[in-house]
């Protein structure tokens, strides 16, 4: 069978599969930035039990596989009366173990803005929250965006694990139709393909986007 | 079906996890030894003279990297037989992995060798030292200082993807644990000590790593003691 026989009968299989791909990752993208800005703060917090929540949170996350995390999140939770579906778990699972790493991401940003900055925006009087909002986070953009874009691919590679609990993702629809067609080359060459291409022309050149625009943003 | 954790399952297990354990370290230490070696290579084509080889050497990197690991190992796995190489599923793994790592640690060697200051370079041209010379007394020993702290996060990054490879069969540490837990139809326990087990041994590594990484900034003087 030629190349091109087999994309025209399964092409459309795995595209749809595609679809789901995209949508974990927009999904879990959204959860592991809300969670890493939540514990990267927290992670600086003066309260030591609010660090130390964070501290744990994030040397747990980022002590343990992924897998094992997906794994646990999908067939351990039901022994504590919690059943996820399997999508659910998937995204809950990536955003958590990324959401530990993106917040190591944003304390660091945090902690690069100069102290003066902090300083200038006391002695103006401005409000806590207008000081964070209008001087601190236009800053710490440009800073964490490079690293958080390399994050994100690395989390699009992670999507592939979501279809060992049964997501039926790019990497699920490729691994139905090696066990049905054994054309190995093929299927996994494809899906290999359609990773690397929504990696390097789509999602790479975005997030230089958002890189410029931030980095414009405080006139760079 | 009893809820709650069974200690007393767990204590029946423990030996066969600890057991499976072995595997898994022996799988990361594998793994990250061909994964060095392979970064070598890939260094090796980033840095001749040649510009056909470096944009080929690039587009592979690139391509490696930017696709998941998962999809990697079950293309090693499923198409080499078709074309006649038959190799076991931990052989596989082991050049999967070390192929998948070893152009994230061709980035670090990189680094590590731009991190060393042209003027060494000059100052040896100037004091007529062959180029082997110059890498095997003055570049490397300042360079590999520099590569320490990501090479250990690497190290740290393979151990904890080798659960990753129980997809292809091999009889690691998560394998044991899916295996066990099929059986017993129970999956509380075997997981959670699992991710126990990884705990126990990634985060005394990974503050290892970051203690080198001090030690090492201390002594290029970019931070005080």
């Amino acid at each position: 069978m030629s190349y091109f026989a087999f994309l025209a009968e399964h092409g459309t299989t795995l595209l749809l599969g595609t679809v789901t791909t995209i949508k974990v990752l927009v999904c879990s993208t959204i959860l592991y930035v809300i969670i890493s800005m939540i514990f990267g703060l927290m992670r600086l917090s003066k309260n030591p039990a609010i660090q130390g929540i964070a501290t744990v949170y994030i040397e747990f996350f980022r002590g343990t596989s992924l897998l094992v995390q997906l794994f646990w999140v999908y067939y351990v939770l039901p022994f504590f009366g919690l059943s996820l579906e399997a999508f659910v778990a998937g995204v809950v699972a990536l955003g958590m173990n990324f959401g530990a790493y993106g917040a190591e991401i944003v304390r660091a940003g945090i902690i690069a803005v100069p102290k003066g900055q902090w300083e200038a925006a006391h002695a103006l009087n401005f409000s806590p929250a207008k000081r964070i909002k209008r001087i601190i986070i236009p800053q710490i953009f440009p800073i964490i965006l490079p690293p958080a874009a390399n994050l994100t691919v690395e989390l699009l590679k992670a999507t592939a694990l979501v279809a060992l609990v049964t997501v039926v993702d790019l990497t699920f629809e490729a691994k139905q139709i090696n066990s049905i067609t054994w054309l190995s080359a093929q299927c996994f060459g494809t899906a290999l393909l359609i990773y690397y291409i929504m990696a390097r022309f789509a999602l790479v050149p975005f997030l230089r986007w958002l890189e410029v625009l931030a980095a414009r943003k405080v006139g760079r | 079906m009893e809820m709650g954790f069974r200690w007393d399952f767990a204590y029946e297990i423990l030996p066969q996890m600890l057991w499976a354990t072995l595997n898994t370290i022996i799988a990361a230490g594998v793994g990250y030894a061909i994964a060095l070696v392979v970064g070598l290579f890939f260094l090796l084509g980033q840095r001749t003279p040649s510009k056909i080889v470096n944009v080929i050497n690039r587009e592979i990197v690139e391509f490696i990297r930017s696709t998941p690991l998962l999809i990697q190992l079950f293309f090693v796995y499923f198409v080499l037989p078709q074309f006649g190489i038959k190799l076991s599923a931990w052989l596989c793994g082991m050049i999967t992995i070390g192929l998948h790592f070893g152009t994230y640690l061709s980035e670090v060697y990189r680094g590590a060798l731009e991190g060393v200051s042209k003027t060494q370079w000059e100052a040896c041209r100037a004091l007529n030292f062959s180029t082997v010379y110059t890498y095997r007394r003055i570049v490397l020993p300042q360079a590999f200082p520099i590569a320490i702290p990501g090479m250990g996060n690497y190290l740290v990054g393979i151990f904890k993807d080798t659960p990753l490879l129980s997809t292809i069969g091999v009889a690691e540490l998560f394998h044991a644990a899916t295996a066990v837990g099929g059986y017993n139809y129970r999956y509380l326990e075997p997981y959670t000590m699992v991710g126990i087990i990884f705990l126990t041994l990634s985060i005394p590594a990974a503050m290892w790593v970051r203690n080198l990484e001090k030690k090492v900034n201390v002594a290029q003087g970019k931070l005080k003691q």
